[in-house]
């Protein structure tokens, strides 16, 4: 608990006219726009929007600008701003399988149908410092005329799942039964989580997480504390058109395209009384070009279904109770940063109380050292 | 989404085609070939342009469960003719004026003395801007694709 503190005003005043002095840095250099942030900053402004869970690059790009480059202060921003607009209804659901793919990868099939497409990637680059962006001198760009156009790509014609083309053995679960109808999910934005929680609950809620937080509990689950050592069975990455029935004309339209990066994991699973061994599927989708986030949340994903398939829960990414409460950078940032607030009440009540059980000690040692002298008499 | 559900799918009728066009399209291009077009129709609104949110839906694995992922802005506007032709928009983004020009060209390209006119000098041109769009990013993909080789090993 703290206790309501009062004055102070001008001074917080002042110390955010200086942080808005601090965020524009040297005026002799010239400012930042917002377009800049979004055209060339692209993969921090993924972030925001991925983790305050809206899609708007020029919103997330302003938030980044207004927060100094802090990632979770910008994704705090891009949170509040959304609880100011009205909610027209839900999407149909996005179609990935109709992805214009402009990166798609394999870790598990080299020869996959359509190919693999390297897209744009800081994969297979030395990590070396490039000097001649500090020189402002123009990056090398890509080359305007491309080689051929392959068929499919060219004709924009759908882009199958590699998992599900390799599934005809039956080796690889399927991620839906046969005639099984659409149920309507949870949104975890209406209502709270009630656990355990189902599988669109917890996507839901691991796409809006922590990407570093989600990137270490991978880490740990694959290095041994959570048995998930899967293969990236595929990732993609390209534009998904938007559809929706608005209710006046009830009828599906296209609104416009997002930029999805979408993983799948392939992983072991031993079987069970009710199912063969086969190979199970961790599933995670996030906004943008965002592929380490992406891979996080199949990761983590796979390692939280671990009740459903039977599997012994035996460390923290596995427990849906220990992860789901946890992954919010913004209520993760809000209550250690809580502790910036005055406790001066709170802190002065233990103070007193540390006092107090240091004399009662000090007066039970005197207690005791007199009885001492009394029994040796 | 199967490959089932997917013929089941009806064809997209005329006006899903141009309201995905108006709405895809990048609002500085529409707003010129709209007013190339020199058009001032007497309308009113019946829903002033609105910035709101819609969420996102995906599919688990891809084709499985729906699921909410994330939320998206939107823009929508309806406009009513002096005919009483109704027009409407949404459109990604926060956009207003997009989406008025948007809900205006809706409500003209069903009115058949107007519909042939928009068509070529407005759906036409973007649609094809779109497709342009769309085959540049396909060959520059199409520039880095690989085919991996899997070597043999020495000890063999």
């Amino acid at each position: 608990m703290y206790v309501a503190v009062k004055g102070g005003e001008k001074a917080i005043d002042n110390a955010h006219a200086l942080m808005r002095t601090q965020r524009r840095g040297d005026s002799a250099i010239a400012e930042l726009s917002v377009d800049q942030i979004r055209q060339q900053l692209p993969l921090a402004v993924d972030r925001i929007m991925n983790e305050g869970s809206v899609y708007d690059p020029e919103l997330a790009a302003l938030a980044l600008k207004q927060a100094s480059g802090d990632a979770v202060e910008a994704i705090f921003l891009l949170r509040a701003y959304r609880t100011t607009l009205p909610r027209f209804g839900y999407s149909e659901p996005l179609d990935t399988e109709q992805m214009q793919v402009e990166r798609r990868i394999s870790g598990t099939f080299k020869d996959l149908p359509g190919g693999q497409i390297l897209g744009s990637t800081y994969d297979y680059t030395h990590r070396l410092l490039d000097f001649s962006l500090l020189a402002s001198g123009e990056a090398e760009v890509a080359p305007k005329e491309a080689n051929a156009l392959s068929e499919a790509l060219a004709a924009g014609n759908s882009c199958p799942r590699v998992l599900e083309l390799l599934n005809k053995e039956g080796l690889i679960e399927q991620s839906r039964e046969n005639g099984e109808g659409d149920q309507t999910p949870r949104d975890l934005t209406r209502e709270p989580i009630d656990y355990p929680a189902e599988r669109g609950v917890r996507l839901q809620n691991l796409i809006r997480g922590d990407e570093g937080f989600l990137l270490s509990l991978s880490y740990a689950s694959m290095r041994g504390y959570g048995d998930s050592h899967p293969f990236s069975g595929e990732m993609r990455t390209g534009c998904v058109s938007v559809e929706l029935v608005p209710e006046e004309l009830g009828f599906p339209i296209e609104v416009g395209e997002v930029l999805l990066t979408e993983s799948e994991m392939v992983n072991q699973f031993q079987g069970s009384k009710d199912h063969p061994p086969q190979f199970t599927r961790g599933y995670g989708i996030a906004f943008g070009r965002a592929e380490r986030k992406a891979m996080s949340v199949a990761l983590v994903e796979r390692a939280l279904r671990a009740d459903e398939l039977g599997e012994e829960v035996l460390y923290p990414t596995q427990d849906q109770e220990f992860v789901l409460p946890h992954t919010d950078c913004v209520s993760a940032n809000g209550f250690v940063s809580h502790l910036k607030l005055p406790h001066y009440v709170d802190f002065q009540s233990e103070l007193e109380m540390i006092r107090r059980l240091r004399k009662e000690q000090r007066a039970g040692d005197e207690g005791m050292i007199e009885k001492e002298q009394e029994a040796d008499v | 989404m199967s490959v089932e559900s997917q013929q089941e799918r009806p064809a997209a009728t005329a006006r899903q085609q141009w309201m995905a066009v108006l709405a895809k399209s990048d609002s500085d291009r529409l707003q010129q070939y709209w007013q190339g077009l020199a058009l001032s129709p007497d309308y009113q609104f019946i829903r002033k342009p609105e910035i709101g949110l819609t969420m996102l839906r995906g599919r688990i694995g891809g084709g499985g469960q729906p699921f909410n992922m994330g939320e998206m802005t939107l823009t929508r506007c309806a406009v009513r003719l002096a005919s009483g032709t109704l027009g409407i928009s949404y459109v990604a983004g926060r956009h207003p004026q997009h989406a008025i020009t948007a809900a205006l060209a809706d409500a003209l390209l069903q009115e058949d003395t107007r519909q042939n006119l928009l068509q070529k000098q407005l759906i036409e041109p973007l649609q094809a801007e779109l497709e342009a769009g769309r085959q540049q990013r396909a060959a520059q993909a199409n520039s880095t694709r690989v085919d991996f080789f899997t070597l043999v090993r020495g000890e063999d």
